[in-house]
């Protein structure tokens, strides 16, 4: 039926010549479909209306979609109803012609409206509004159908956007593979899909390349096979043999429930089958007074493995293609065998991109950390709380600042200066006291961590809080199907790249750097060469701070805001520095990337279970220690303090 | 002269006085062989406490003598626990299971019963298969094995490997705590074998005494938990009595030095780290029959740093301080975040201990870091230098 509009429509498009008859009358002529259409009869009407090729046509379908068309009782005449509800209004020229009386409203059921709605597609494929098209061509593309492909061919001709126009042709590929006339038809189009790597052009592949399960006692000749399966080897005897009895060629086989069921039915006097009960305590001895009693003909006869293996063996199973042409299965074969190897490279891409945004947020999260160590030996365990400082400052500053991008502008210096000053505070009164006690040190600052922790959970609860990302952070940047990356990670992956250039020129190129540097490889040289180590410790100290305090609003932006986040950070942290190798920025850069890479790759390695990626993670780095005990990038000579 | 080592060492003497006392007095006092003034869960949380002060003293002994901050020993203590769990899941779950198939018409078969613990076991992590580490659950001698070898072999390895490149100071406590972090990732996994986050749980449920109260039962672990701290404190006190009690101490003052004395610093710190490992399994072992239930998060990094906590309040290189601290943190731990403590009303705020101890933990264990390094501990050796 539908390949009759198709025709009918072609010529519309081919010769432009439309039949003379106006709507209301191809209406009245079928006015019984109209008013009560059913899935059948709306056929007829839905051809007469596109044969027509009348302008009026689509606008009159989507109202009837919509069950706004009225049938007038008095004259069986359709109208649709104004705005307000008050007048009739002409099907054709949309002008209001008399007052709205006896009416009946005209609702069509689903399947009807599915049907007006496939009809429809094909006037929107041509509609002068770009969003119409767009629209329709969607809808083909979620259900893709045989009867669809030539008004969409034939609409490619006229299509006016160029975009529009090649994603046309892609469906128009994609169909044709699918629904070709010939054979030759459908190769060529399986081999053009060859290049494409979007899920939809897989899923079309892998719907050719569809089997069904078979079962016979010799291998057919005259079918499409794709694999003749072995039990045992290719699926599990059990298996094999239930595909077997679903086809009623084997009996099924006889469970340990049946039985233990026929045992217990046929108990005369504390025996069953020639053997006491107490003895039936192994499925071997259950077995053999089972088949007793199967002997006497009491019970059905025992399916047992044996009978399996026989059964198995006089029969084969195999998979059959849905498609019976081998030339388009084998092409389709090759194609997707081609898009594997794009696929692969491109997850590879894909996953390098992952690691590298995992690895940006580690180095931030961790170079603060690594200055502190590096600079004054000390290990700050209050570290990620620095960090959950920062995240809390960030959504503290949005309860006063409703435009995201103002209020991320204006949390992450804020951050800055209160996580700096909590780190001097910190320094000044606790750290400074226990030089030369580095255990010491880190129990009080795990001390600090406490109660920081704490004071989050009283004043913000338990809750997560959300820190909303501005809108233009929004999204992702993809590249295909496979590759993409979200905004914010990119947004991260700048602010890490900022932070170490910024670093690497306090470091190299400021009288601060200079000093800290003096500290870092000599104390006690560098005081005698007038330079305040009491003061560079502070002012590290407040940097590293500082940055865990921008590192927290970064990371809020993509993870909740919790008074925990801070230990989520902190053992990953220590695992950077200490990969990395203490002291050094290039050294914390390695040990992010190196951590943040492996991850990625141990998680792609087994995708269902994050928890055994970062205990393999863990393991990797306590031995990794042993060959390298200073980390990747380890300080020499003097420097290096021992 | 040369002095008896209870002479050297006056506290083992006072320690071991002090515990039977105790001991003897818990006993009058508990439900079962007593007065019955005693709560059997109270008496449970007493022997629970007890194994604190084991875990702590081997805490103590690595850490505050041997100068080795281990931030993993709570790792060890769960292991003890997982292992003796396991024997007590399975043997409890095994006579449940045959007392049920026992009404059966036709015996059951060896398989089935398993399949049944498997059901009864596992259903929870979606399972019925046992797992290979539970090869040996059905052996409590072997359990009890485990319950010192896994924790110790584990120590032995870990211990090898750090010591043997010279890993020291934060590093070595960082590496510590990642062991820990590691393994209560894996056990929070489901498919580990163990039930994930669901743990092991029943656990005060005796197999085999199923006719004993659940007072009796606790006092027995009561006994046993007494008996064990009774032996660890000795045990620890002998080890670092004597020649080889000085260089562990050396080694934590300056380690270089004692290895350039010739000593193999490595060999001691290994023995030190791998025997506390044992002792805590042992403690673990005890401590969660009378908890009932284990499960990974207690074995995440922050409860072998509060480990340390104890350790540091009560005073460290004291053994008594460890037990001073672990008994003082954990009873008043229970006492603020229980509701024992009364909340404090400043008229515009309301102090809430449940909200706030965990500050006042915090800042009271910084205060002592900072001002009190000996910690309680050190008041008693103020008391008893005023006395000699």
């Amino acid at each position: 039926m539908f390949r009759l509009i198709f025709g009918v429509l072609l010529g519309v498009f081919a010769t432009s010549a439309a039949i003379a008859q106006d709507l209301q009358s191809i209406l009245q002529t079928h006015q019984e479909e109209v008013t009560k259409p059913g899935r059948r009869s709306v056929g007829v009407v839905l051809d007469d209306l596109v044969a027509s090729g009348l302008p009026e046509a689509a606008p009159f379908l989507e109202k009837w979609q919509d069950k706004e068309v009225y049938l007038r009782d008095t004259d069986g005449l359709f109208f649709y109803l104004s705005d307000d509800e008050t007048e009739i209004v002409d099907i054709t020229s949309g002008v209001a012609v008399g007052p709205a009386d006896d009416l009946t409203q005209i609702k069509p059921n689903g399947g009807v409206r599915r049907s007006i709605g496939t009809a429809l597609v094909q006037f929107q494929l041509s509609d002068p509004d770009i969003n119409r098209r767009r629209g329709a061509i969607e809808a083909i593309a979620r259900d893709m159908q045989a009867s669809q492909l030539e008004p969409l061919m034939a609409s490619i001709d006229g299509e006016t956007d160029p975009n529009l126009k090649a994603v046309k042709e892609r469906l128009v590929g994609m169909m044709r593979a699918s629904f070709g006339e010939t054979a030759e038809d459908r190769v060529a189009a399986i081999e053009g899909m060859a290049g494409d790597l979007s899920v939809d052009v897989r899923a079309v592949l892998n719907q050719i390349l569809a089997t069904k399960r078979h079962v016979a006692t010799e291998l057919p000749e005259d079918q499409n096979i794709a694999a003749v399966l072995q039990p045992g080897a290719d699926l599990p005897m059990e298996d094999a043999y239930d595909i077997l009895v679903a086809t009623e060629l084997a009996q099924p086989r006889t469970t340990q429930d049946q039985i233990k069921a026929a045992l217990t039915a046929n108990i005369i006097e504390g025996r069953v089958g020639g053997r006491a009960i107490a003895s039936l305590d192994t499925y071997e001895a259950r077995a053999t007074a089972y088949r007793a009693l199967a002997a006497d003909g009491t019970v059905a006869p025992l399916v047992g493995d044996d009978q399996v293996q026989a059964v198995l063996a006089e029969h084969v199973i195999f998979e059959v293609y849905v498609e019976k042409d081998v030339t388009i299965t084998d092409a389709a074969l090759v194609s997707l065998e081609a898009l594997q190897t794009r696929i692969a490279l491109n997850q590879s891409a894909d996953l390098f991109l992952d690691g590298l945004s995992l690895a940006s947020i580690y180095f931030l999260a961790a170079i603060g950390l690594a200055i502190t160590f590096g600079v004054m030996g000390v290990i700050n365990m209050a570290h990620g709380e620095f960090i959950m400082m920062g995240a809390y400052t960030g959504f503290v500053v949005q309860q006063f600042i409703p435009n995201y991008t103002v209020s991320i502008i204006v949390a992450l210096p804020l951050a800055f200066l209160i996580t700096f000053g909590a780190g001097v505070l910190m320094e000044r009164t606790v750290i400074r006291r226990l030089y030369h006690r580095p255990l010491e040190t880190l129990l009080a600052t795990f001390g600090i961590s406490i109660v920081l922790q704490q004071l989050a959970k009283n004043i913000f609860g338990t809750q997560a809080r959300p820190l909303t990302s501005p809108e233009w952070l929004d999204g992702a940047l993809v590249f295909n199907d496979i590759v993409a990356i979200s905004y914010i990670r990119i947004a991260i992956f700048v602010l890490a790249l900022i932070f170490l250039c910024l670093i690497l020129f306090i470091l190299k190129r400021t009288r601060l750097g200079l000093e800290v540097r003096a500290v870092t490889q000599n104390p006690r040289m560098a005081a005698s060469m007038g330079i305040n180590p009491d003061q560079i410790n502070m002012m590290t100290f407040g940097l590293g701070s500082g940055i865990a305090g921008i590192a927290g609003v970064a990371i809020g932006l993509y993870a909740k805001v919790t008074s925990e986040m801070g230990a989520d950070y902190i053992v990953q942290s220590f695992m950077t520095v200490v990969v990395g190798g203490v002291g050094n920025v290039w050294g914390t850069l390695a040990g992010a990337g190196m951590i943040g890479g492996l991850q990625k790759v141990i998680e792609w390695l087994n995708p269902s279970n994050t928890l055994a990626a970062q205990t393999y993670m863990i393991l990797f780095i306590i031995l990794f220690i042993q060959f390298r005990p200073k980390g990747i990038v380890a300080l020499k000579g003097r420097a290096a303090g021992d | 002269m040369e002095r008896t080592f209870v002479a050297r060492n006056p506290s083992v003497l006072w320690f071991l006085l002090g515990l039977a006392g105790f001991t003897v007095l818990i006993t009058i006092l508990s439900e079962a062989t007593g007065s019955g003034v005693i709560s059997t869960s109270f008496v449970k949380t007493l022997g629970k406490t007890l194994m604190l002060c084991l875990v702590a003293i081997a805490m103590d002994v690595v850490w505050g003598y041997c100068g080795i901050l281990s931030l993993g020993h709570f790792a060890f203590f769960g292991i003890g626990g997982y292992a003796v769990g396991m024997w007590l899941m399975y043997a409890r779950t095994k006579e449940i299971v045959v007392d049920n198939l026992a009404n059966a018409v036709i015996p059951a078969t060896e398989a089935e019963i398993n399949n049944a613990i498997g059901i009864q076991i596992f259903g929870v992590v979606g399972s019925s298969e046992f797992p290979a580490i539970w090869v040996f659950s059905d052996s409590l001698f072997l359990q009890l094995l485990a319950v010192v070898l896994v924790p110790g072999l584990l120590a032995l390895v870990f211990g090898w490997l750090a010591f043997r490149s010279r890993v020291t100071g934060v590093y070595l406590s960082i590496l510590t705590q990642a062991m820990t972090l590691a393994l209560a990732l894996y056990l929070f996994q489901n498919d580990s074998g163990l039930r994930g986050n669901n743990g092991l749980s029943g656990l005060q449920n005796i197999p085999g005494l199923g006719h004993l109260s659940q007072a009796q039962i606790s006092i027995g672990f009561f006994w046993a938990s007494a008996l064990a701290l009774g032996g660890g404190y000795p045990l620890f006190a002998w080890v670092l009595d004597g020649k080889m009690g000085s260089v562990i101490k050396a080694i934590r003052d300056d380690e270089a030095r004692v290895r350039f004395l010739g000593y193999h610093v490595e060999s001691y710190k290994l023995f030190v780290f791998t025997l506390t490992a044992m002792v805590a399994g042992i403690a673990g072992a005890l401590y969660y029959p009378q908890a009932g239930i284990i499960n990974p998060a207690e074995i995440a990094p922050i409860a072998s740093i509060y480990l340390a906590v104890w350790v540091a309040i009560g005073g460290r290189g004291r053994l008594y301080g460890a037990v001073l601290g672990a008994v003082f943190v954990s009873l008043a731990s229970s006492w603020f975040t229980g509701g024992g403590a009364p909340d404090i009303n400043l008229g515009f705020y309301v102090i809430r201990w449940t909200d706030w101890w965990l500050v006042l933990l915090g800042l009271s264990f910084v205060a002592v870091t900072l001002f009190f390094p000996g910690g309680i501990g050190s008041l008693f050796d103020k008391l008893a230098r005023r006395t000699s």
